[in-house]
C-alpha cells in the first residue's frame, strides 16, 4: 500500500478522533465525515483513500468507542503508523481489520505530505520521500491468524 | 508457586491456568459482558454475523442503555430500539429501560452484578470501574463484546503490574477522586499503559468502597488496563447490601513481581484540578487562580453516587448558585435519585438553582443535557476533559472532586470550598 502521511502529534484520543456528538450513528460512511474533526476540521476533504495517519505516543487514547478505528477505515486511511497505541484503540483496530504499525522511528522521522509505501506482511515501513526504510514491531502469532482472517469476526467464523 | 498479584490470579483462574505472566496472550472466560447504547448497536451488528443462534449466556450479558438516554433524538432512539429488539429475541434479562436505568457503572455495583475475582469485560473504557470491588474488569470494544456474547470468551494479554500505595493524612475537603487526578498528573495519561494498577496503602483502607470505585474509575485515564483494591470488609458490607455473591476473595503474594510501586505521602496533597485538555494537566486548586466559569456539572459514572451527592449539598446547603453559572446535577442511578429526594438533598439543589437530572451520561461524553457553547468553561466532577469533550472543540473543561465543584458553582470560579 502506498499513500502520503498525514502526522498528528501524542495521545491524540477518541474525541478528536471521533467526537461523541457523532456516535448515535454506528454507520461507517456516516462516520468517516467526521473523522479527525476537531483535531483539524478540513482533514477529511484534503486527505485521500489510501493515505497514512503518522502519530505520536499513545494514539487512540481515551473511549473505547470502535467507531474511531472504523471511522478512520471508512475514511480510507490505509494503515496508521505510530510511537505506540492506548490498548483499547489497538485491540478494536486489530479486530475490524485497520492495519496498525509500531515504529517510534518511524513515527519521529516520517514527514507530513511524504509519499510512504508499506508492506504489511513484513511490516516494513518505507518513506519514499526521505529513502528511509523502516520496520515495525512484529504481531504475535494469534493476533496474526486475526488479521489474516480479515477481523476477529472472520476469525470467529472460520473457527 | 510463582508469586502472583490479585490481577494475576483472577486472569489464571479465566484462562484455566496455574499462573500466567506479563506479555502472555491468553483466552479467558467471562462473567459478564456490558454495553451501552453506543457501543452495543455495532457490537450486535458483529454478533449477528457470527451466524450463532444464541447468546453465551441469557443473564451475563448487561445492556445499559446510558448515554443519550432518555432518547436525545430519533437516531439515538433507534440505537436504543435495536438493543431492545436484541434483548427480547435472545432473551437477556438485563436490559435496563429509563425507570430502572442508570450510568452503567454505577448501576452495575449498585445492584450486585459484580462480585471479587469475577472476569469482567465491557465495551466501555471505564469498565476498569469494578476492580475497586476485587473483580479483573477492563473495557474492549464492540467487536470483542459481540466475540464475548457469542463465545464466553475474550483474549487478553495479561498486564504488567503497578502498584500505589497512598500514606500519611487526607486533608479536609480531599476525596478519592484528588487521589486518582493526582496519580495521573504524575504519572501521565500513557503512566499506566497495558498495565494493571494495583492500589493499596492505609489512605485506601480508609477510603469508602464508592471513593475506591472513584478511582478504579479513572484507571484509563493514565492508559491503564484495569484497577484493582484488596478486598476488606468494608468491600464485604457493600456487596452484602448490594446483595451480590461472595465471589472468590483473592490477594496479592507478598512477594509478587511489580514494574513499579509508587508510594505517595498524602498529607500535603490539596483538592486537584485538571486543566485543559489532558486529565494529566493537574494543579492544586491554590493554583488556580481566578478560572471564571459558565458550568458546573456533578455526576457521572466517577462522581454521580450518594456519597458524592451529600457532600455536593453539604457545601450547596442555604446558598445560591452563582448567576452566571448553570449548576447541573445528574444522580447516576434512580436508587440514588430517590435516596436524594428521601434525605432532602434535591430540594437542597433546587433551591440554589440548580438544574437535577434523572440518570444519564449526557453532558459528561458531550451528549446532550448540557453542552457547552465555544469560548465556554465548566468544571466537572467527569473523568475526561480533552478537546469538545462536553460541547465545542474551543470549549474548556476542568476536571474535579465534588466540593470544588459545588463550592466553584456559588463562587463564579474556581474555588476551593475552604474559601467559599
Ligand atoms: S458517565 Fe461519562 S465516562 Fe461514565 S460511562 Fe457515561 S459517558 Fe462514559
Amino acid at each position: 500500500m502506498k499513500g502520503q502521511a498525514w502526522k498528528f502529534g501524542n495521545n491524540i484520543d477518541t474525541d478528536l478522533i471521533i467526537p461523541a456528538r457523532y456516535l448515535n450513528t454506528s454507520d461507517p460512511a456516516e462516520l468517516a465525515q467526521y473523522a479527525m474533526m476537531d483535531a483539524d476540521s478540513e482533514w477529511v476533504d484534503k486527505m485521500k483513500k489510501g493515505d497514512f495517519i503518522v502519530a505520536g505516543d499513545n494514539f487512540g487514547c481515551g473511549s473505547s468507542r470502535e467507531h474511531a478505528p472504523i471511522a478512520l477505515k471508512a475514511a480510507g486511511v490505509s494503515a496508521i503508523i505510530a510511537k505506540s497505541f492506548a490498548r483499547i484503540f489497538y485491540r478494536n483496530a486489530i479486530n475490524i481489520g485497520l492495519p496498525i504499525l509500531e515504529s517510534p522511528k518511524a513515527a519521529e522521522e516520517i514527514k507530513e505530505g511524504d509519499e510512504v509505501e508499506v508492506d504489511l506482511s513484513s511490516g516494513t515501513i518505507k518513506d519514499i520521500t526521505s529513502g528511509k526504510t523502516y520496520k515495525a514491531q512484529p504481531f504475535p502469532e494469534f493476533m496474526k491468524k486475526i488479521i489474516d482472517a480479515g477481523g476477529l469476526i472472520h476469525f470467529l467464523r472460520k473457527k | 508457586m510463582t508469586p502472583q498479584t490479585i490481577s494475576q490470579k483472577i486472569l489464571a483462574k479465566h484462562a484455566n491456568l496455574k499462573f500466567v505472566e506479563p506479555g502472555q496472550l491468553i483466552s479467558c472466560k467471562v462473567d459478564l459482558v456490558l454495553g451501552n447504547d453506543i457501543t452495543a448497536p455495532p457490537a450486535i451488528k458483529e454478533f449477528e454475523k457470527i451466524g450463532v443462534s444464541k447468546v453465551f449466556d441469557k443473564k451475563k450479558i448487561y445492556l445499559v442503555p446510558d448515554h443519550f438516554t432518555p432518547a436525545k433524538d430519533i437516531k439515538s432512539a433507534e440505537q436504543v430500539k435495536m438493543m431492545r429488539h436484541f434483548a427480547k429475541k435472545y432473551g437477556i434479562v438485563n436490559f435496563f429501560e429509563i425507570g430502572c436505568m442508570g450510568v452503567e457503572h454505577a448501576l452495575l455495583p449498585e445492584m450486585g452484578a459484580i462480585k471479587p475475582g469475577d472476569l469482567i469485560i465491557g465495551a466501555d473504557s471505564h469498565t476498569c470501574t469494578y476492580g475497586a470491588l476485587g473483580a479483573f474488569s477492563t473495557g474492549v470494544g464492540s467487536t470483542d463484546m459481540a466475540a464475548a456474547m457469542a463465545t464466553g470468551e475474550v483474549w487478553l494479554k495479561v498486564p504488567e503490574q503497578l502498584k500505589f500505595i497512598y500514606k500519611g493524612k487526607l486533608r479536609k475537603w480531599v476525596e478519592a477522586k484528588d487521589l486518582i487526578l493526582y496519580t495521573i498528573g504524575q504519572i501521565g495519561v500513557d503512566g499506566a499503559r497495558y498495565m494493571s494498577m494495583e492500589f493499596t496503602g492505609p489512605i485506601i483502607k480508609q477510603l469508602s468502597v464508592e471513593g475506591r470505585l472513584t478511582m478504579a474509575n479513572m484507571a484509563i485515564e493514565a492508559g491503564g488496563k484495569n484497577g484493582i483494591f484488596d478486598v476488606d470488609t468494608k468491600t464485604a458490607a457493600y456487596l452484602k447490601k448490594a446483595k451480590a455473591g461472595k465471589g472468590i476473595v483473592y490477594h496479592s503474594d507478598p512477594d509478587a513481581e511489580y514494574k513499579k510501586v509508587y508510594n505517595w505521602d498524602v498529607t500535603e496533597i490539596e483538592p486537584q484540578i485538571s486543566f485543559p485538555h489532558l486529565p494529566s494537566n493537574t494543579k492544586p486548586v491554590s493554583k488556580c487562580s481566578h478560572v471564571k466559569i459558565d458550568q458546573s456539572v456533578i455526576g457521572s459514572c466517577t462522581n454521580g453516587r450518594i456519597e458524592d451527592m451529600r457532600v455536593a449539598a453539604k457545601v450547596i446547603k442555604g446558598k445560591k448558585v452563582h448567576k452566571d453559572v448553570r449548576l447541573i446535577i445528574l444522580p447516576a442511578t434512580q436508587k440514588i435519585e430517590l435516596q436524594m429526594i428521601k434525605e432532602g438533598l434535591t430540594e437542597i439543589f433546587i433551591k440554589a438553582g440548580a438544574a437535577v437530572s434523572t440518570p444519564t451520561c449526557g453532558p459528561c461524553l458531550g451528549g446532550h443535557m448540557g453542552i457547552l457553547a465555544e469560548g465556554e468553561k465548566s468544571i466537572a466532577t467527569t473523568n475526561r476533559n480533552f478537546v469538545g469533550r462536553m460541547g465545542h472543540p474551543k470549549s474548556e473543561v476542568y476536571l474535579s472532586n465534588v466540593a470544588v465543584a459545588a463550592a466553584s458553582a456559588i463562587a463564579g470560579h474556581i474555588v476551593s470550598p475552604e474559601n467559599l
